[in-house]
């Protein structure tokens, strides 16, 4: 029994990591429809921004409100740039923008950063957690900022004029501008907080896989993983999503035999598609009724 | 968010439709093309050939996934998987139990379809990106697999399998590379004219009323469930034959050569091509294979990026791929034809 708590204990810890990028994931997915497949590495970027100005001598949190900032308007600058002109392009062709998008940004950080593993500093500390050597104090600051996040969305999303009119514009586009919601704009404004979210994911992520241009590549995975399971149309379940595929993660790799570290993500993947096969719009996600 | 319930209009289909006398080529440009697929090899080098030779069956693993997602509307990341099956039943039975290579194309294609017609099951009851998920867990799952302990035996685990290239019969004057790029072709003909015949076929016109609309599909008496699978099925088969190909003509399998970033390349590829327009697939194909040599001769270190940069040239002038490029080819030659 004591496995099994300490199973599920590291399966939230890492869980943790997950329900971050899912909320990002799902934040854009709100916005724009899509899955961003760029997501992970825009996110990366974000975090060797922030690196970049701790190394030129500014502290930890002033770093981290202007990689936020930079993160925001870069999310909004990539949207108008780049996807407004695709936005009458076949959803397919959006995606193949994505990876294009993907490799540029990942290309792009290798050259300036080169791929040399560092280390990335934690503002909540490394030592155990209330006496638990599972749960690291960066760990459950990790899961803390996480759920503030998620009420902060909550709110904005639910009382604020700007997050209703973003709302509106995601899910009837049509009425949203009959009502007067520039909803090209609110389009941007996703991908924007989209990208600033992706950021506080990035840079609470790199303490413990370290900052490289690769490490979001497992990292989306699972998010993407744990939005779907979820269901994208809730930000709420997207963290629930996390934790379960962290959860998920754990005891499979634990308790079913012959499954080594390369088995667990098949593994976790397979179980998300059963829990979709029987619920198909993910565990808190709206089914979406179609109209012939 | 407490609306229970959103209602899509219609007019937002994953897929455009694409009628299907536009997904082919005419008899006159075909011929031409098939022309120059011929004649090529005989002035080209030996790298030259072998390099057509990936074009084809790259073109035909395009192929494949564009008459699934083209032709039924159905997307998948899985094809990688597909593909790594297919080559490896061709790789262990040519080397583990001596069967000529021409026999082991048509097993891999059934094993592929069996494989693609069970993996569509469950996949029926999902669509769009919950689709995509389960097809790209297909393909994250399907290096591990190969690389099982007790299937090491024949697959060779980790290390892979080498292949034996396969000489011209009959004592042709032939470089294997030249052989192999013929044989190839014919394969990849007689699969293509199979492909236009199937989405011209009731099946076809089935895969497409689903692309359309699934609920007027069924509504109409189309067995929404069957044709599902079967293009999974069909797509699966087409894969697991370019896979066993690219056995024969690499020489070598391993699980790594499998992974999802094969299916990545092979959707540029169809996106490049163009959705549901057959005759693309070569040329995604060729995106496929040159642009990132192209890349890295452009820049070595930011030969990403500089990939990154070409497909984003490609798709904002073209965003409905090589298919905008031929109907635009043939309004002016309609034009000229008229003065």
């Amino acid at each position: 029994m004591e496995l099994f708590t300490n199973q599920v204990l590291a399966g939230i810890a890492t869980g943790a990591i997950y329900a971050c990028m899912a909320l990002a994931v799902v934040m854009i997915y709100q916005a724009i429809d899509h899955l961003n497949f760029a997501q992970g590495e825009m996110a990366m970027f974000s975090t060797f921004i922030s690196w970049q100005l701790m190394q030129w001598g500014i502290p930890y949190w002033g770093a981290f409100i202007i990689a936020l900032a930079l993160s925001f308007v870069g999310g909004i600058a990539i949207e108008r740039i780049l996807f407004k002109p695709l936005a009458k392009a076949p959803v397919l062709t959006n995606v193949a923008g994505f990876i294009a998008l993907y490799a540029i940004i990942n290309s792009s950080a290798g050259l300036i950063w080169d791929f040399t593993i560092k280390q990335y500093p934690t503002p909540f500390g490394s030592s155990p957690f209330l006496g638990s050597q599972l749960i690291s104090t960066h760990q459950a600051g990790m899961i803390g900022v996480t759920v503030l996040l998620l009420i902060a969305l909550y709110f904005f999303f639910q009382y604020t004029r700007i997050g209703l009119a973003m709302r509106a514009a995601a899910s009837v586009p049509e009425s949203a501008r009959l009502v007067g919601i520039n909803t090209s704009w609110m389009i941007a404004l996703g991908w924007g907080m989209a990208s600033a979210i992706g950021a506080i994911a990035g840079m609470l992520i790199a303490p413990v896989v370290f900052l490289e241009p690769n490490m979001m590549g497992g990292v989306l995975i699972y998010g993407f993983a744990a939005a779907v399971l979820g269901g994208l149309t809730s930000p709420f379940g997207a963290v629930v999503g996390g934790f379960l595929v962290g959860i998920f993660e754990n005891l499979a790799g634990t308790y079913i035999p012959g499954v080594g570290n390369e088995l667990k993500l098949p593994i976790a993947l397979a179980l998300i598609i059963s829990v979709l096969v029987v619920k198909p719009a993910g565990l808190f996600g709206r089914h979406i009724v179609k109209r012939v | 968010m407490s609306a229970a319930e959103e209602v899509v209009a219609e007019g937002h289909e994953a897929v455009e439709a694409v009628p299907k006398r536009a997904m082919t080529l005419g008899t006159g440009t075909s011929l031409l093309v098939l022309l120059l697929l011929i004649a090529v090899p005989l002035f080209a080098k030996n790298f030259v050939i072998f390099q057509l030779t990936q074009l084809l069956y790259l073109g035909l693993a395009v192929l494949a996934l564009n008459i699934l997602t083209g032709g039924s509307g159905q997307f998948s990341l899985g094809q990688s998987a597909f593909y790594g099956i297919g080559a490896y039943v061709t790789a262990v039975m040519m080397e583990q139990f001596n069967v000529p290579y021409f026999l082991c194309l048509p097993v891999a294609a059934v094993v592929c379809f069996g494989a693609g017609f069970l993996f569509g099951q469950p996949a029926l009851r999902l669509s769009g990106v919950y689709l995509a998920l389960a097809t790209f867990a297909l393909a994250t799952a399907m290096p591990q697999l190969l690389k099982l302990n007790f299937l090491e035996k024949w697959t060779g685990g980790v290390q892979g399998l080498v292949v034996t290239k396969p000489d011209a019969p009959f004592g042709l004057p032939m470089s294997q590379d030249m052989w192999l790029y013929y044989f190839t072709l014919v394969v990849v003909i007689a699969i293509y004219i199979f492909s236009v015949n199937l989405l011209r076929s009731r099946s076809g016109r089935a895969f497409m009323a689903i692309r359309d609309n699934e609920i007027a599909a069924s509504a109409m008496g189309v067995n929404v469930a069957l044709y599902k699978t079967l293009a999974f099925g069909v797509s699966a088969a087409i894969t697991g034959i370019a896979g066993g190909l690219s056995a024969i003509a690499v020489q070598f399998v391993a699980p790594d050569s499998f992974t999802i970033t094969l299916a990545i390349q092979l959707f540029l590829g169809m996106v490049v091509g163009g959705v549901g327009w057959l005759p693309g697939s070569i040329v995604g194909a060729a995106f496929i294979i040159f642009v990132p040599n192209i890349a890295e001769g452009i820049s070595k270190g930011l030969s990403g990026a500089v990939f990154g940069v070409l497909l984003f040239a490609v798709i904002y002038l073209v965003p409905h791929g090589a298919r905008q490029i031929a109907i635009l080819g043939q309004q002016l030659a309609g034009k000229l034809r008229k003065n």
